[in-house]
């Protein structure tokens, strides 16, 4: 009995591994790296997080608990809340939709499929936070994240391959 | 869903749940527009939920900050090795300008000291300070914000000028029990009441998300040109009059951008300053803590 709870609470705290990764990349955007000029244009981890898992496991990263850490980020982040909840359901539908294209495809397939979710992502989100503010935000800072974030999509993936392999079963 | 006992509950519910499921995509996506408009319209209780979350992520964020600063001043230490000649050239010229400054300012001083007392001037009051750690720096392109690790409960109220060495920094816009949030004056929602240094004219600093600040409502037929000092004029009685700004870097077809003193990438420790006018307001009004709504 005990093992068989054991063994249970083993496979619900494996399974997740790639929510609480998401919260801590969450998290992680918020903390000061004090690169000169970085903050403007820090990198959309969780965008990369929610479209990695979107494709591989979405059955472990349902889209309430997106949201929720979406809202999460925009709390800590300063951000208008809902607006980064709204961007991260809207790259996890697409990726989980996409999921049968992308399997058994290369890798560069899926960062080619990546080069054109985040953009829309960044658009829609620009879109939003100029409506929010009233007034045309300066889409140039938005356009270095855009870069950076799809630059550093392949270490991300990398990684969150390796965590796949070796904690998460098949689904 | 193992709680519904009853059957009827359990017909009620089993739809309810499947229509849930089916349509949680637009269900959520309707919630986060909600949400946006929601912090538009009701922004006091999205600030308040704000506060909350965010103290409760205060002391993690302080643990994670405290390596990626350690990190930031070992490239820094670095870096000033590198330049340690040149800079100690620059800093012995700096020394020697200032040892003249400081005669200057000695002399102004007492000089100043004994006008004030035959005219029988009230002093403005000396603001005392909290110093407090950067605990985050919204990443983002549509925020200037920085997170410090001190609240309410250290003495930090919303509306208070956040300084360092520098200049001016910002203000607090939300404190919680543990954690504030700052404002740049780089941030498009920030506007700061300025006077250029030398001619007095008075202005409103108001960020646009880039790095220099723009100044706008200034008196027509006023003459600014770039080199003047821009320092805080105190109107309103939320900031200490006098805080150096930054200073008019250019001036194109009547934009005027300002160039802050602040170090953007060098914010590590922050002052925020207890100011509030004796007897002008009640100090529970002009700078009320962002708790619950009474």
């Amino acid at each position: 009995m005990r093992v068989g709870f054991w063994y249970r609470f083993e496979i619900a705290a494996r399974g997740l591994t790639p929510l609480i990764l998401t919260l801590m990349l969450a998290l992680l955007t918020v903390v000061p790296l004090r690169i000169p000029d970085f903050a403007p244009v820090t990198p959309a981890l969780t965008v990369i997080a929610i479209y990695y898992w979107g494709i591989y496991r979405p059955d472990l990263t349902p889209i309430v608990a997106i949201f929720a850490i979406g809202m999460f980020q925009d709390m800590v982040a300063g951000t208008p809340l809902g607006l980064t909840s709204l961007v991260l359901i809207t790259v996890h539908a697409v990726a989980a939709s996409q999921r049968r294209f992308f399997h058994g495809k290369t890798f560069l397939v899926e960062w080619w499929g990546f080069m054109l979710v985040a953009p829309v992502a960044a658009l829609v989100s620009w879109i939003l936070a100029s409506l929010y503010f009233g007034t045309l935000v300066a889409p140039r800072p938005l356009g270095f994240q855009l870069l950076l974030t799809i630059t550093l999509y392949p270490a991300l993936a990398w990684l969150f391959a390796r965590v796949q392999q070796h904690l998460l079963r098949p689904a | 869903m193992a709680q519904f006992e009853g059957s009827s509950v359990r017909r009620l519910a089993l739809p309810v749940k499947g229509w849930v499921q089916r349509f949680a995509f637009g269900l959520l996506i309707a919630a986060a527009v909600g949400l946006m408009i929601l912090g538009k319209v009701e922004s006091r209780f999205v600030e308040t939920l704000r506060v909350t979350v965010t103290d409760v992520a205060a002391p993690v964020l302080e643990v994670l900050s405290h390596p990626a600063a350690t990190m930031a001043s070992m490239v820094e230490k670095f870096r000033e090795l590198v330049h340690l000649r040149g800079e100690n050239t620059r800093l012995r010229e700096e020394n020697l300008r200032l040892r003249q400054w400081h005669a200057v300012a000695q002399k102004l001083q007492q000089e100043n000291a004994a006008y004030k007392s035959l005219l029988n001037f009230v002093d403005d009051p000396r603001p005392a300070f909290i110093t407090a750690r950067v605990i985050g720096d919204a990443g983002g392109a549509y925020v200037r914000t920085l997170l410090l690790n001190a609240g309410t409960g250290d003495g930090v109220r919303v509306g208070q000028a956040v300084t360092n060495a520098d200049g001016l920094v910002g203000r607090v816009v939300e404190a919680g029990n543990r954690s504030a949030r700052i404002l740049l004056l780089t941030d498009l929602n920030s506007r700061v009441p300025v006077v250029i240094e030398s001619t007095r004219v008075p202005a409103i600093l108001a960020g646009d998300n880039s790095d220099h600040p723009r100044l706008s409502y200034l008196p027509r037929n006023a003459s600014v040109f770039p080199g003047q000092r821009v320092v805080t004029s105190g109107h309103g009685g939320m900031l200490p009059p006098g805080l150096p700004v930054g200073e008019v870097i250019e001036v194109v077809d009547g934009v005027i951008r300002v160039r802050p003193f602040v170090d953007w990438h060098s914010l590590e420790y922050m002052r925020v300053l207890d100011f509030t006018l004796p007897g002008v307001l009640p100090s529970t009004s002009l700078a009320g803590p962002a708790g619950p709504l009474p």
